[in-house]
């Protein structure tokens, strides 16, 4: 895990050879965080895989986050890892919604890494994150039909109204 | 007339055929092949999540289904008589299980074992189908998280009443799903002439249908309880008697449901699974209140 300094480098690295990349850090409960446009989201991570002195050649994880009602909307969170300094790093590329019926798009990381190739459809099956030059991108754990992202903070929950004591006369038709 | 207050002579030629094959011939084939079904109810090998351990431990030495003829799991759904719906039902896995319920030969019952099948249990969300008796007809509701295997066997031993007791309470009758068999049988045609006591349709619930003193099918199920008890060399075929003189007990004792919440069968139709869009929308009508303003 680099700590806070070694996080700072990291960001100019990056910032250097991709200008505007890095939009910031984070460095929280000892975990670093690279803060990141998703535009470059491919081109950093694949300078942080291959570039001497980074070499974080494993990608552990893929995930999403919904942080309604923040703006921006999105992040999806790469988690790197150096195995032989033993050091983790976490990149967020933040997206913005784009807006009622559209959906947010960024580069897929597939090439760079293959392994995100599931993670990327659970993502985008989940949030409704659209992951552009995916192989293969469509749901994989809901049923291909399935209408909405229901990982959204904005999907209803589901589940069946339950009657209970302290409700029941509150259900239209409901008598004693 | 009952038949113990007859006479030598009373009846003669065909009408004593006649007499016999409505009262004792008949109810005794059906009574003999509810025994059969109900102390063979082969399981579909069928787990769902984690009720599917307590299932598997039910065929263990320790609890040994087999006892009752429940114990031999099989891997196809066409020699199966029973699908154990053990654990929750994602919505995903509905037309999974649907298929395998429809390729099981009838007669064919259904228990939900567990609250997440029975009601959806603490997955109030938006993968779980919240209930497994909105796509299938469930005949047994198992309380429990997860039920132990006593609870299941004593589940599947209250089905097995229900058939000993009430053979044609199937869930044609329940779910009033008749005229939707695949094709009309030879068997069922008329090739073995088999007649019935009484006209009613529902002449085939011979054993609970108690509705007044001097029904004639009582009086039969006297009868073959005697016939039966005459017979009566094993425990099981003792058993048998024992549900014939039960046989004056109301219908909806025989087919009883374990849990408050599982009463399915006032139902006519099937409820409906809702639609995507009713999903989306969130609540019922009634739990609107507050929920649009998280």
């Amino acid at each position: 895990m680099p700590d806070a300094p070694g996080l700072e480098l990291i960001a100019q690295e990056v910032n250097t050879r991709h200008d505007g990349a890095v939009l910031g850090t984070s460095f929280d409960r000892g975990q670093a965080a690279l803060i990141i446009d998703p535009d470059s989201a491919a081109q950093v991570l694949g300078y942080l895989k291959e570039a001497p002195g980074q070499e974080y050649s494993f990608l552990a994880s893929v995930h999403a986050a919904d942080y309604l009602p923040k703006e921006p909307r999105f992040a999806v969170h790469y988690e790197l890892l150096n195995m032989a300094r033993v050091e983790r790093l976490r990149v967020k590329a933040v997206l913005a919604d784009p807006g009622e019926g559209l959906l947010p798009e960024i580069d897929s990381v597939t090439e760079i890494f293959p392994t995100a190739e599931f993670q990327e459809r659970e993502v985008y099956d989940f949030f409704g994150i659209v992951f552009r030059g995916h192989p293969d991108l469509r749901r994989i754990l809901m049923p291909e039909d399935y209408v909405g992202f229901p990982q959204r903070r904005d999907f209803p929950v589901g589940g069946d109204p339950v009657i209970f004591t302290n409700t029941e006369d509150e259900v239209p038709g409901w008598t004693r | 007339m009952k038949a113990r207050d007859m006479q030598r002579g009373d009846l003669q030629g065909e009408d004593l055929e006649e007499y016999v094959k409505s009262r004792v011939i008949t109810t005794t084939l059906d009574k003999a092949v509810a025994w059969a079904r109900g102390n063979a109810m082969w399981p579909a090998t069928f787990g769902l999540a984690c009720c599917a351990i307590e299932m598997m431990s039910m065929v263990s030495a320790r609890y040994d289904s087999a006892r009752y003829g429940a114990e031999v799991f099989r891997a196809s759904p066409r020699q199966a008589d029973m699908l154990i719906l053990s654990g929750r039902v994602s919505i995903k896995m509905v037309p999974v299980i649907r298929r395998i319920y429809d390729q099981m030969l009838e007669p064919k019952w259904a228990i939900s074992m567990g609250a997440c099948s029975s009601s959806g249990g603490m997955f109030a969300n938006y993968a779980v189908v919240q209930g497994a008796d909105k796509f299938l007809p469930v005949d047994i509701h198992i309380p429990g998280c997860p039920p132990r295997p006593e609870a299941l066997m004593y589940g599947i031993l209250k089905l097995r009443n229900m058939i000993l007791n009430d053979p044609d309470l199937g869930w044609r009758d329940q779910y009033a799903a008749h005229g939707t068999e695949e094709d009309e049988r030879p068997w069922k045609a008329g090739a073995i002439p088999v007649t019935r006591a009484g006209t009613a349709p529902s002449d085939g619930r011979l054993l609970a249908d108690n509705g007044g003193g001097n029904h004639p099918t009582v009086e039969a199920a006297e009868l073959a309880g005697e016939m039966a008890a005459v017979e009566a060399s094993t425990s099981a075929a003792a058993e048998a008697a024992a549900a014939a003189a039960d046989a004056q007990r109301p219908i909806s004792d025989a087919d009883e449901v374990i849990g408050a919440q599982g009463t399915h069968h006032g139902d006519d139709q099937p409820e409906e699974p809702p639609s995507r869009a009713e999903r989306r929308g969130g609540r019922g009508a009634w739990g609107q209140k507050g929920s649009d303003d998280a």
